[in-house]
């Protein structure tokens, strides 16, 4: 076996693994001091974070470093490699783990549940595991990591478990969790192809047949799908992000769903050598719907961070989308379109990161400022928490896909690749690609309406509650959280040319070509040919700020001191309050009109003679009740069933040993 | 066809071993059941016996000492201390009256003799064609276990059944090796007394020894 030349990256990245699960152990030490713990550990979680993106990123374009560390069962040692794909998922939770330890090294506080001696180690567990998954490579590292970190994010979910909704949205998370765990777990059992070594390296080199491929890439689908929120698989998701505290959901919406689609990579791309066409037409498929049913779900949620939980599964599907874009386009022998599905996903992720990271944190700051987290009690906060405010309005505008910030590249360059599709042989395929580039579209479209409403809501107009104007900005090390994420944002949306060249190694790995290198100038970004599409965002950036300054020196030279301050036109009703705004209900109204059949709602109509009238609207979701519990029933019911067997008569125990060892008799003869 | 005496003698005491096997079926007295599984040990000696002359294994002298002393003699030597201190004499009615369960036992027997008969054409001892018997004592002591409601009587029934598996290896094999018969025998001694005591905390518990009170442990 030729030894690696240098597996210094790999060393680098356990190391820091370690390290995250020593400064754990250290919160362990004074678990109820919260001036060590979140002053002195988390900002240490925080450095590591930045050493590890700096690890790998140095490691991104080098070749693959392998390691085999002897420990733990015996004959079993842990293989460990460190690729391009890994890096860079590696780049993307070392980058989004920094941040969102710096915001929580100022928001813990005392009195929260889980001592926070105890949350510093779950939380650090929780990173070095996320950090060992991606660099696994053999199945039981791989497996002993994804449940670890299946683990320690859900005691993090249930940090407040006295309240019972928290307690039974964890144990959704942990079932929904360990189902998609058993998948993943038996596609590797299909993939080692009758070797029986578990390394990925031999199951990279087993010769699968079509249907056992097949059956490994549907079971990997769905025990990825379950962690990464695809529907069906997605119920978990809306209790346990807003049931967390806001870093821990900020870190599992933003890097841990990415863990899933690392998996999906790895297996689709990796370990199985030929891939077949429907698969990539089945992920397309299913993205496409749980982004539309994300955004959907989203628009009506009157839960801050249960409407950001939905946009959460709406942005993996568009993540999935492009995923299976880049399988389908792989398989025809498609290979510049393929890299550009390819990049437009690994984009989306690293986006993701960092603007759905920013708007979780601020909703946490918002939380704590207020104490509230439905949208009906909050409005009008940019007057007092302006920082928020500001920062947030960066990861909104970038999350709802406008140029020149991050969203709109990987947005864009996924439906470049959608509309750019030339004759793919396959009829049905063609017909179904045009469909999803309009699904694609209106997605987007509504991603932007749910956040207008989202920051809306919260930020704008005026307060709906009294108390409200007591809230105050939050503190310095969350402003540099989120400002770090906001500057991701900022500069991820003005660099795109540089970041596709970064990561042009993987899909060299994945697919064996890159992108064309046309596209990579600091000014412009051309996915395909010149001819076709372009996009340069440091362009529009300066056209817009022309644009903007024109307009105010305009407006200041020829309008200058005729400028009138006049209350806001009333539609001639002067005694308006703040319950006359326009709510998160009535904004989303419309949507829960149009896609009535999506909701299954129960409402309650105050009447009109009631003096205190209350309105209230529950939004369920299908899929809990016509799949997940007949599902639960189903399984009761058989096991009351089995149930019956025992009957606590020894009689009837020994007649079952008699009519077991007759009919067995009666076999055997 | 014309047997040797030995092997007619043999046939003769299978008889005589399934009559008894029907005999504890249908007997309700505690004591007499003790005594039947007595009777059924000594004819089970006297068969070994007469097996281990004719066919010149001499180990089964040995096998057939042990069933003597410990089947004859001390098992139902303490089941009859057992009886007298718990004073159990009668077996409450059985689950399902002792006419159709004499019937089920014809069926069973029936069942027995169907089976055993193709494995008896391979083995090539004299005692061949007693297999389906010894078949049958297993299941219908099997079957005594399941109808009746005390504990003794159950634990009766398994020593017969051990009774039958033991005939059962005499007329397949000339008998197991004597290593493992010597554990079976330690098991069965054991287990008695494992069995004694447990009647008793069974007694204390529930003041009876019906079995029919331990239903009201099951989780609901």
């Amino acid at each position: 076996m030729p030894e690696p030349l240098t597996a210094a990256g790999l060393q680098g990245v356990v190391g820091i693994a370690l390290a995250w699960i020593g400064v754990g152990i250290l919160g362990l030490l004074r678990p109820n001091h919260v001036g060590i713990v979140a002053r002195l550990l988390f900002p240490a979680g925080a450095l590591l974070g930045l050493a590890m993106a700096v690890v790998a990123f140095t490691a991104l374009p080098l070749p693959a470093q392998q390691m085999v560390l002897p420990i733990g069962l015996p004959d079993l040692p842990l293989h460990l490699r460190l690729d391009a794909l890994s890096a860079f998922f590696l780049v993307l939770l070392g980058s989004a783990s920094a941040a969102i330890s710096i915001f929580a090294a100022g928001y813990f506080r005392e009195g929260e549940g889980t001592a926070p001696g105890l949350l510093c180690l779950q939380y650090h567990v929780f990173l070095a595991s996320m950090s060992l998954v991606l660099v696994a490579d053999d199945a039981y590292a791989f497996m002993v990591a994804w449940e670890t970190m299946a683990l320690s994010s859900y005691f993090l979910v249930t940090t407040q478990h006295r309240i019972p909704e928290i307690r039974r949205a964890g144990f959704v998370y942990l079932l929904i969790a360990h189902a998609g765990a058993l998948g993943i777990l038996l596609s590797f059992g299909v993939l080692q192809g009758g070797s029986w070594q578990f390394t990925f390296d031999a199951m990279r080199g087993a010769a699968l047949s079509p249907g056992w491929a097949s059956t490994a890439f549907l079971l990997s689908l769905f025990g990825f799908g379950a962690k990464a929120g695809l529907v069906p698989l997605h119920v978990w998701l809306p209790d346990a992000h807003p049931a967390a505290p806001s870093p821990v959901s900020a870190m599992m919406s933003g890097v841990m769903l990415k863990t899933a689609l690392y998996g999906v990579l790895r297996v689709s791309f990796d370990l199985l050598d030929q891939p077949l066409w429907w698969w990539g037409a089945i992920a397309l498929v299913l993205g496409l719907f749980s982004a539309l049913y994300g955004v959907a779900f989203a628009a009506v949620q009157t839960d801050m961070k249960r409407l950001l939980a939905y946009s959460s599964i709406e942005n993996i599907g568009i993540a999935f989308t492009a995923f299976g874009l880049a399988l389908l386009f792989h398989c025809f022998d498609m290979p510049a379109l393929a890299a550009l599905a390819l990049a437009a996903m690994l984009y989306h992720a690293l986006n993701h990161a960092f603007f759905k990271s920013l708007l979780f944190l601020a909703t946490g700051s918002v939380l704590h400022a207020t104490h509230e987290r439905s949208l009906g009690k909050l409005g009008g906060l940019i007057g007092r928490m302006p920082w928020v405010a500001w920062l947030a309005l960066i990861g909104t505008l970038a999350i709802a896909g406008l140029p020149p910030l991050n969203g709109f590249v990987s947005e864009w360059m996924l439906l470049q690749s959608f509309l750019f599709t030339p004759q793919i042989p396959q009829p049905f395929v063609n017909m179904l690609i045009p469909l999803g580039a309009a699904a694609l579209a209106l997605v987007a479209a509504l991603a932007a309406y749910v956040m207008v409403k989202f920051y809306g809501v919260i930020f704008l107009g005026q307060m709906r509650e009294p108390q409200l104007a007591e809230a105050r900005d939050c503190g310095r090390l969350e402003r540099l959280g989120l400002g770090v994420l906001a500057l991701g944002c900022v500069l991820l949306g003005l660099a795109p040319g540089w970041v596709l060249g970064q990561i042009d190694p993987i899909s060299q790995l994945l697919l064996g070509n890159g992108l064309s290198p046309a596209g990579h100038g600091i000014w412009q970004l051309t996915p395909l040919s010149a001819e076709r599409a372009s996009y340069g965002p440091i362009v529009f950036l300066l056209g817009a700020v022309l644009v903007v300054a024109l307009t105010y020196f305009v407006v200041r030279r020829l309008y200058h001191g005729r400028i009138r301050r006049a209350p806001a036109w009333d539609c001639g009703f002067p005694a308006q309050n703040a319950r006359m705004q326009d709510s998160a209900e009535g904004f989303g109204h419309p949507i829960r009109h149009i896609f009535a059949p999506l909701f299954s709602m129960r409402r309650q109509l105050p009447s009109p003679f009631d003096r205190n009238p209350r309105y209230r609207v529950d939004v369920e979701d299908r899929f809990w009740t016509a799949l997940y519990l007949p599902l639960a029933r189903g399984v009761e019911r058989a096991a009351e069933w089995v149930g019956r067997l025992q009957q606590g008569r020894i009689a009837a125990y020994l007649l079952y040993s008699f009519l077991t060892l007759t009919a067995l008799l009666v076999i055997v003869l | 066809m014309n047997l040797p005496l030995s092997a007619q003698l043999i046939h003769l005491l299978a008889a005589v071993l399934l009559l008894l096997s029907f005999a504890m079926l249908a007997q309700r007295r505690v004591l007499s059941l003790v005594n039947l599984f007595a009777l059924q040990g000594a004819v089970l000696v006297a068969s070994t016996t007469i097996v281990a002359h004719s066919s010149g294994q001499h180990h089964l002298y040995y096998s057939a000492g042990l069933t003597l002393l410990l089947k004859v003699l001390l098992l139902p030597a303490i089941l009859h201390r057992l009886i007298r201190r718990l004073e159990v004499r009668w077996d409450t009615e059985t689950l399902v009256n002792i006419p159709t369960t004499l019937l089920i036992g014809l069926a069973v027997v029936i069942f027995s003799f169907g089976l055993a008969q193709p494995i008896s054409q391979f083995a090539e001892t004299i005692t061949r064609s007693t297999l389906g018997i010894a078949i049958a004592m297993v299941l219908l002591a099997f079957l005594m276990m399941i109808m009746r409601r005390k504990a003794v009587s159950q634990v009766i029934g398994f020593l017969s059944m051990e009774n039958g598996l033991f005939f059962a290896a005499t007329s397949a094999t000339y008998g197991m090796p004597m290593v493992v018969e010597l554990g079976i025998a330690l098991d069965v001694l054991v287990g008695v007394f494992i069995l004694g005591i447990f009647f008793f905390q069974i007694r204390e518990q529930f003041e009876s020894l019906d079995l029919h009170h331990l239903e009201s442990l099951k989780e609901d």
